[in-house]
């Protein structure tokens, strides 16, 4: 089975963000895999491991995303892709990743796509789906439970708590839920035979891409922090005071109850 | 230029989401004066064409099929394009709801179109109207403008108000034939194990729980507190890791993201990845027994005690108020 895991490098989830003339810095953060997408990887190695066949990882990006490359490799994927735009590219939407990542993929002889359900830093869960569409196969999100026989595939999805128990068949593109499995840490040996695992980088030109074709429709005008909360109340007194104080307050000062 | 916005009901049991009624109102800021259309899909929707209009649509059209019973991407997908056909929106309004994240970027794609999800503010209107939307689960935000091709964006619920309710305000409620087919996703069952009624993401009140509350025995008093208050129940990462409770009712930078009216912690610490996913709640209060607790850096109101002492207390007082009520 041919499988392809679309990953993300991230900012790790401990950073805090700092903003700067309009722009997030990243000077001296740390970078991990996005956590969605490590679902991702560790349930396609699990499906390689049992129905045989080559996972492949696959980013687009600069090339500080070859490290993140590399961990999924130690992981246990076989084959990793950076899609490099650094030199192609200046804005991308989700619009534009999807259109570099499919132009990759129907190349490819695709069986499964596996993704994270969204990236913890743009948070529009877009890509996916996207890709899926363009390459004209199904799609399904948020999965928690993923079975594969012959072609047909048995899902459990996750809808705002709820599960659904979904039927479908491959070729097929899935986004992991949290859930879904729990993915394993690289090991001694895995890091030292990702060394050698093959990692290609390609270029628009490569896909024969267009820069124009894959302009973006979005632009983002302007990055912000949150305004900075005052610390509130600390309540005083006996608790059983306290208590009556605290509803009191949220009926007629804040009146949310 | 005033655009024409379609925007999609979306119905839960036979009843429209509030989230919908937000859309329209987003609509009404990006029309400038341009229509809105509501756009109905399901097996027997036509009657609640008439609450979007009361709601602010100037009329609806609706796709009725067996297939359209339960959402699929792909049935979704032929209803709402054939809409599009005939309608030629400029601009399209759907919520960012488990149903919108899974099917607006399909239709962005046959589109050919950008996207901007999760959208909680909308500044100015017309061709300068920009969107405020959460990044990093919101330890920061980006202003986006649409560049080309039909607008479209999704709201998250709970962010942006919905019309005053017009029960005199009337229009035309349509229908559009199309014979839905092929769907490739087949629904065999659907489990239902959200808290009853309430979804967290468009819940008012959340009451949460972190590793103080030590055990899944020890969300019962929390359940109590958010049903007192029709609220929905939530928790730290570490209380799901701890297996007190379902990964679906994590919140935070690796879960939901949520912006209630009131958000309760309860033995939660704060830790940076939770609050990325409640810091933009509109009143938040702490409830834990270490005063050092990072939550009530950011808490309206705190109370340090132990909360096995402060909840039974908490729940009498909500419910002397219900009834003095």
């Amino acid at each position: 089975m041919n499988i392809y895991v679309l990953v993300k490098r991230t900012f790790d989830t401990e950073e805090k963000i700092v903003v700067k003339n309009g722009e997030i810095v990243d000077d001296g953060a740390e970078f991990i895999i996005n956590p969605y997408d490590e679902y991702a990887i560790e349930e396609a190695i699990t499906v390689r491991d049992e129905h045989g066949g080559e996972v492949t990882v696959v980013t687009i990006g600069d090339e500080e995303a070859e490290k993140q490359l590399r961990t999924a490799l130690a992981m246990g994927a076989d084959k990793a892709v950076l899609i490099n735009t650094e030199d192609d590219l200046d804005e991308m939407d989700e619009f534009t990743v999807a259109k570099v990542l499919a132009g990759y993929l129907e190349e490819q002889d695709v069986d499964l796509i596996l993704a994270g359900n969204v990236a913890i830093d743009g948070g529009s869960g877009q890509v996916g789906p996207r890709v899926a569409e363009m390459l004209g196969i199904n799609y399904v999100t948020t999965i928690t439970k993923l079975d594969i026989d012959g072609t047909d595939v048995d899902i459990v999805r996750d809808v705002e708590g709820d599960s659904e128990v979904i039927k479908t068949s491959l070729p097929l593109l899935v986004t992991a839920q949290q859930g879904l499995n729990e993915p394993r840490y690289p090991s001694l040996p895995g890091i030292m035979k990702a060394k050698k695992k093959p990692l290609e980088e390609l270029e628009l030109d490569d896909l024969d891409i267009d820069e124009d074709d894959v302009e973006a429709k979005t632009e983002t005008v302007d990055i912000f922090l949150p305004a900075e909360k005052e610390a509130g109340r600390i309540l005083e007194g006996e608790l059983a005071d306290q208590v009556s104080e605290l509803v009191s307050l949220l009926k007629n000062e804040a009146k949310v109850i | 230029m005033s655009k024409k916005v379609l925007v999609l009901g979306e119905a839960r049991e036979g009843v429209l989401r509030n989230v919908s009624f937000e859309a329209i109102a987003a609509a009404k800021q990006i029309s400038a004066g341009g229509e809105i259309v509501g756009v109905l899909l399901g097996d027997s929707v036509e009657a609640l064409g008439t609450e979007m209009i009361q709601y602010g649509a100037d009329r609806v059209v609706t796709v009725e099929h067996e297939n359209l019973k339960q959402y699929t991407s792909d049935g979704y997908s032929q209803g709402f394009m054939a809409i599009c056909e005939q309608e030629n929106p400029e601009a399209i309004v759907i919520g960012h709801t488990a149903l919108g994240k899974d099917f607006a970027p399909k239709i962005a794609s046959k589109l050919e179109a950008g996207l901007i999800s999760d959208v909680t503010e909308i500044e100015g209107e017309d061709e300068d109207a920009k969107f405020i939307r959460p990044i990093y689960s919101g330890k920061a935000f980006e202003k986006v403008q649409h560049k080309e091709g039909v607008l479209f964006i999704t709201i998250r619920p709970n962010n942006i108000a919905t019309l005053e309710k017009d029960a005199g305000r009337s229009g035309d409620v349509s229908k559009v034939d199309v014979d839905v087919k092929d769907l490739r996703t087949i629904i065999s069952e659907v489990i239902r194990k959200a808290t009853d009624g309430v979804d967290m993401s468009e819940a008012k009140v959340v009451v949460a729980g972190g590793r103080g509350v030590r055990s899944a025995e020890g969300f019962k008093p929390l359940q109590e507190l958010a049903d007192l208050l029709g609220g929905a129940i939530g928790a730290s990462r570490g209380a799901c890791d701890a297996d007190y409770c379902d990964y679906s009712l994590q919140i935070g930078q690796t879960g939901k993201v949520i912006t209630p009216d009131l958000y309760i912690g309860v033995g939660i610490s704060g830790a940076i990845q939770h609050m990325a996913g409640m810091s933009n709640s509109k009143v938040i209060v702490a409830i834990n027994k270490d005063p050092e607790a990072e939550i009530f850096k950011v808490a309206d109101y705190g109370i340090v005690g132990d909360l096995f002492e402060v909840m039974p207390l908490l729940i009498e007082e909500v419910k002397n108020l219900k009834v003095n009520a």
